[in-house]
């Protein structure tokens, strides 16, 4: 069975700790800032310029100079900032943000990321996600573990266009929690009623499994 | 000293057929949508845009690519418009992509006087083919090159006759950088105020940096992706 885009959003909320500035990327990434653990006070960065970035308008309230790196309409929480862009990606290429979220189509078992191109196909550029990868010190990829055509995204190596070399740290599926390490995926949570025997057959690069695999508790 | 410029025609006086042009905004916040109607209606093309988004098909910089005025598109990212996909997939339009903080820096190292920098962006990635690679600290970084723009144009929030602006919320995004690193660089405005009325303390990009500013005669200021949540 295993997660929806909800249940990966969640999981990955567990991770988030008290003080830490964090950037969401977009789609999966972006339901994160929607389960922060109790307790607990982050601050979410937006490459456009904005640190403190609050939830969606109340309809009627939307301004146009106020959006998000996925161009939404948002608000502000009590003490944001705005900046210039190369102010923003100072905060993030000088590892001042904690945590950065993103979504990918292919990661591989080195750590390499590809989530911008299709050659032929998706020509749309790589926005900010090279600065983030390139530097984040604690990245964490939220995608599907294959795709729609039931093909892994967890590779030995990544047939797309690289985003960044050797970054992935973390990466949370609809069927696990995996870290990378050494040149291989290492499995630490299956999600709800997955086995590891699916989660072995739908990973192509190497998956290392220590001992019994916990469930995630959402 | 006195920047102002009576309107928008004045403003864009002597932008030339192949120029490059630097025009700020981050997708449809914060562009300069008055000079960009100016640009369609003088017609001249060839341009070189550096600009972090191609606007969409109908509004923004989209419209001086319908009218087949761009040469060559500099950007991060390019989606949202289907006319500039064609033009790019066709061979029409040329094209160069460049991670968003390498764009940004590489417009504020034109404006500093920084020829060019490492950045760990992009390496081992298509952005970095030809590019030198240096160690630093034991990871690899590229160097990328300055950029700069016969004419920037820029969009304020507020300005003064000075030149001095404040943009609004993330409405500032890449115009900063881009003042900085015109040639000749032209600010509009929504609302321009005499010497004086701006507090010098809260003054975002100082008017040495700028050559012409006026008041924009009509912001449209669309929103491209409006997201709202219910009382």
């Amino acid at each position: 069975m295993g997660l929806d885009k909800t249940g990966i959003a969640k999981r990955i909320a567990q991770e988030l700790r008290d003080g830490w500035y964090v950037n969401l990327g977009i789609g999966i990434p972006t339901l994160v800032a929607n389960y922060i653990p109790q307790g607990i006070e982050v601050e979410f960065q937006s490459e456009n310029g904005v640190l403190g970035m609050g939830p969606f308008p109340f309809e009627g309230d939307e301004d146009a100079d106020l959006i998000n790196a996925g161009k939404q309409t948002i608000t502000t929480m009590k003490g944001a900032s705005f900046f210039d862009s190369a102010t923003s990606f100072a905060m993030i290429r000088g590892q001042h943000v904690q945590l950065t979220v993103l979504g990918a189509m292919e990661v591989s078992e080195k750590g390499d990321i590809a989530n911008w191109k299709i050659p032929g196909k998706m020509v749309k550029g790589m926005g900010g996600a090279m600065d983030l990868v390139a530097s984040a010190d604690n990245i964490i990829v939220a995608m599907m573990h294959s795709n729609r055509a039931g093909v892994s995204k967890l590779l030995k190596s990544c047939s797309l266009p690289l985003t960044g070399v050797a970054c992935v740290k973390k990466v949370v599926t609809d069927l696990a929690v995996l870290e990378i390490n050494g040149g291989a995926f290492h499995l630490l949570e299956r999600a709800p009623g997955v086995s590891v025997e699916e989660i072995q057959s739908k990973t192509e690069g190497r998956l290392v499994v220590h001992g019994d695999v916990p469930e995630m508790s959402l | 000293m006195n920047k102002v410029v009576d309107n928008v025609g004045i403003a864009v006086e002597g932008i030339k057929d192949n120029m490059t042009l630097m025009l700020g905004g981050f997708g449809l916040c914060g562009i300069p949508e008055n000079s960009i109607s100016e640009l369609v209606k003088i017609g001249v093309s060839g341009l070189t845009c550096i600009s972090n988004n191609a606007g969409v098909d109908d509004f923004g910089l989209g419209l001086l690519l319908q009218n087949k005025q761009i040469k060559k598109m500099i950007s991060s990212y390019v989606g949202e418009n289907d006319e500039f996909e064609r033009q790019m997939l066709s061979g029409e339009l040329e094209v160069d992509l460049i991670p968003q903080g390498s764009l940004a820096e590489r417009c504020r190292a034109g404006g500093a006087g920084i020829p060019a920098f490492y950045t760990p962006a992009g390496y081992g990635t298509e952005v970095a083919e030809g590019k030198e690679v240096r160690d630093f600290n034991g990871k690899p970084h590229i160097l990328e090159s300055a950029l700069s723009a016969d004419f920037a144009i820029v969009k304020a929030w507020k300005g003064d006759t000075e030149g001095n602006l404040v943009f609004k919320a993330t409405a500032r995004n890449f115009n900063p950088m881009m003042a900085m690193a015109g040639k000749i660089t032209i600010a509009e405005v929504e609302e321009l105020v005499p010497a004086g009325a701006l507090d010098p303390n809260e003054i975002h990009t100082p008017g040495i940096f700028v050559q012409r500013i006026f008041q924009g005669a009509r912001f449209e200021k669309r929103i491209e992706q409006r997201t709202t949540r219910s009382k």
